[in-house]
């Protein structure tokens, strides 16, 4: 009956110290499907599992550009997601007409960790219920970055997350040092065979269900940095990479016990 | 005496007379600055071919009174940029600490990544001399939109994202312009033929070197001098390179000759 007293908004510490509308936030973006993001010297990549409701449905896009130079991958729920991008597109849109520049990624990353903190403060709000990887580039170059609903970013050299995702993060731990000096098509396929340590047994990636997100900044011969504009790839664009790690076996994870999290049960997540 | 509190520190009625309340307006719309008080003039720049260089004299005028002869009128911007004001004062100083704080947060976002790269003065990805000719223009023009202007104009000198000089305009209407060299206020008749003799296109002034630059400026400095009325032969002088910004505030007029002046007919004291 009196299960738990202390979850019911997310401004009451329980007396063990814990906060459990952000847990169970947390919670929510693992039952999202799994996206891995990978930045190097030149690329920032992301890389996504699209899932269907059921056979006869599309799959829930899982990767959204923001501006010229930035993209998410998002997991958990589809709608605070849209909510996070729409505010991301304005603060970018914003800072282009004030500054005529790219807003730097971290500065568009602090905001949102902002954004969502404050959810986590006030009496009748909930933190939002996404996951994100915000991939893009600036002067700095290439930058990768986790956002979760309680508000926390951190720069990350690879991550994953989503349903299944520690399977891809021993993968990327595995070949962390190979990444900073990847060209791009090599990070994609980091990113694909990753992404193939996720899939539960009989599932693979195909065409219909997978995504991969760019952006670059190469060096000119002036010095200056020339921007690849951050780009979604879906369909038919995705097959000679998918195809490039059909059946390799490299840095193959041994089957690692996952976190025994599996497909979630009741909650609509992003299907 | 009336020891009545209202009274207190109020001039006596029966001395001066009652209080004369029609200088309050008390109705009317609401009005915002009409014109300047306190007042810069000319500010004058040049690129050549590494940079940029700058000037305004040291003065701060009250209508026509010389009042203050100390005000430094060029302010760098996060040691790769120069701003140049001329115009109002109080607005100038206005901007001078709202482009401070500007400064401080964008020096606060860099921080984690200012340490890579040492040698530059202009750490990657800080706002640019072009960025802030553009913030700079949306604030003069949100003001006269607000019918609230900073009477300013300001010249911005420093590079832009491809580290080519930079140098461009903004005045109280949001009105932007760039040219290979700027002068605001009387300067923009006196000084800006002259500055055209020597960079007249981008390519002329790409051919000048640091010294003719700095040469010209000086030059100019002096005609306006000569021929503004609102002028000081004190004044700042900024040279803002990919070493970053070299400021001098405290120069004075050298070789000045004021043979012409016997010559000048026509208004004056004299008679014919």
């Amino acid at each position: 009956m009196f299960r738990n007293n202390y979850d019911n908004d997310s401004v009451t510490f329980s007396p063990q110290g814990r906060i459990f509308q952000v847990e169970y936030a947390a919670e929510a973006v693992k039952q999202g499907s799994v996206v891995v993001g990978i930045a190097s010297k030149t690329h920032a990549v992301l890389v996504a599992i699209k899932r269907n409701a059921e056979e006869l449905s599309s799959y829930q896009k899982k990767l959204f550009p923001i501006d010229e130079h930035v993209g998410i991958a998002i997991a958990g729920l589809t709608s605070d997601a849209r909510v996070l991008s729409n505010f991301m597109k304005q603060q970018c849109l914003g800072h282009r007409l004030t500054y005529g520049r790219n807003m730097p990624v971290r500065t568009l990353v602090d905001m949102i960790g902002s954004k969502a903190q404050i959810n986590t403060q006030h009496y009748g709000k909930r933190p939002y219920g996404v996951g994100l990887l915000v991939a893009g580039v600036d002067e700095q170059g290439p930058h990768l970055f986790e956002f979760q609903p309680s508000g926390m970013t951190e720069e990350m050299v690879a991550f994953a997350i989503g349903a299944r995702s520690q399977m891809a993060r021993t993968y990327l731990e595995k070949n962390i040092d190979k990444f900073a000096d990847c060209g791009r098509e090599e990070l994609v396929r980091h990113g694909l065979r990753a992404l193939k340590e996720s899939l539960v047994q009989d599932r693979e990636l195909t065409v219909d269900n997978t995504s991969v997100g760019v952006a670059g900044a190469v060096k000119v011969d002036d010095g200056s940095t020339k921007v690849e504009p951050f780009q979604v790839y879906d369909q038919q664009d995705v097959a000679a990479w998918i195809e490039s790690v059909a059946d390799d076996k490299e840095g193959g994870a041994g089957a690692g016990e996952g976190e025994g999290e599996g497909e979630g049960e009741g909650m609509e997540v992003d299907s | 005496m009336d020891h009545r509190p209202q009274a207190w520190g109020r001039p006596r009625d029966d001395v001066y007379g009652a209080y004369d309340a029609s200088y309050l307006q008390t109705n009317g719309p609401k009005t915002a600055t009409q014109s300047p008080i306190v007042t810069g003039t000319s500010v004058i720049a040049i690129k050549f071919k590494d940079g940029v260089v700058m000037a305004a004299d040291n003065l701060a005028s009250y209508g026509s009174l010389a009042r203050f002869t100390d005000v430094k009128r060029l302010r760098p911007f996060l040691s790769t940029s120069i701003v140049g004001f001329g115009g109002d004062v109080s607005d100038m100083q206005f901007l001078d600490r709202h482009l401070n704080e500007l400064a401080i947060d964008e020096a606060y976002e860099h921080e984690s990544t200012a340490t890579t790269d040492t040698d530059s003065p202009s750490k990657t990805g800080q706002l640019n001399a072009a960025n802030l000719h553009k913030y700079l223009s949306k604030l003069m023009y949100r003001r006269r939109s607000d019918f609230d202007p900073l009477w300013n104009q300001v010249l911005v000198a420093g590079f832009d994202a491809h580290a080519k000089p930079f140098l461009a305009s903004v005045d109280l209407r949001g009105t932007t312009f760039t040219s290979p060299s700027l002068a605001t206020g009387f300067g923009a008749m006196l000084a800006q033929p002259i500055m055209r003799r020597f960079a007249a296109t981008e390519e002329d002034a790409a051919a000048l070197t640091r010294e003719q630059a700095v040469d010209v400026v000086k030059e100019c400095m002096k005609v306006l001098f000569y021929r503004d009325a609102r002028s000081l032969d004190r004044y700042s002088i900024a040279v803002v390179t990919k070493d970053g910004v070299e400021l001098s505030e405290d120069e004075q007029l050298e070789k000045q000759s004021w043979a012409f002046a016997e010559r000048i007919r026509g208004y004056g004291t004299q008679v014919v």
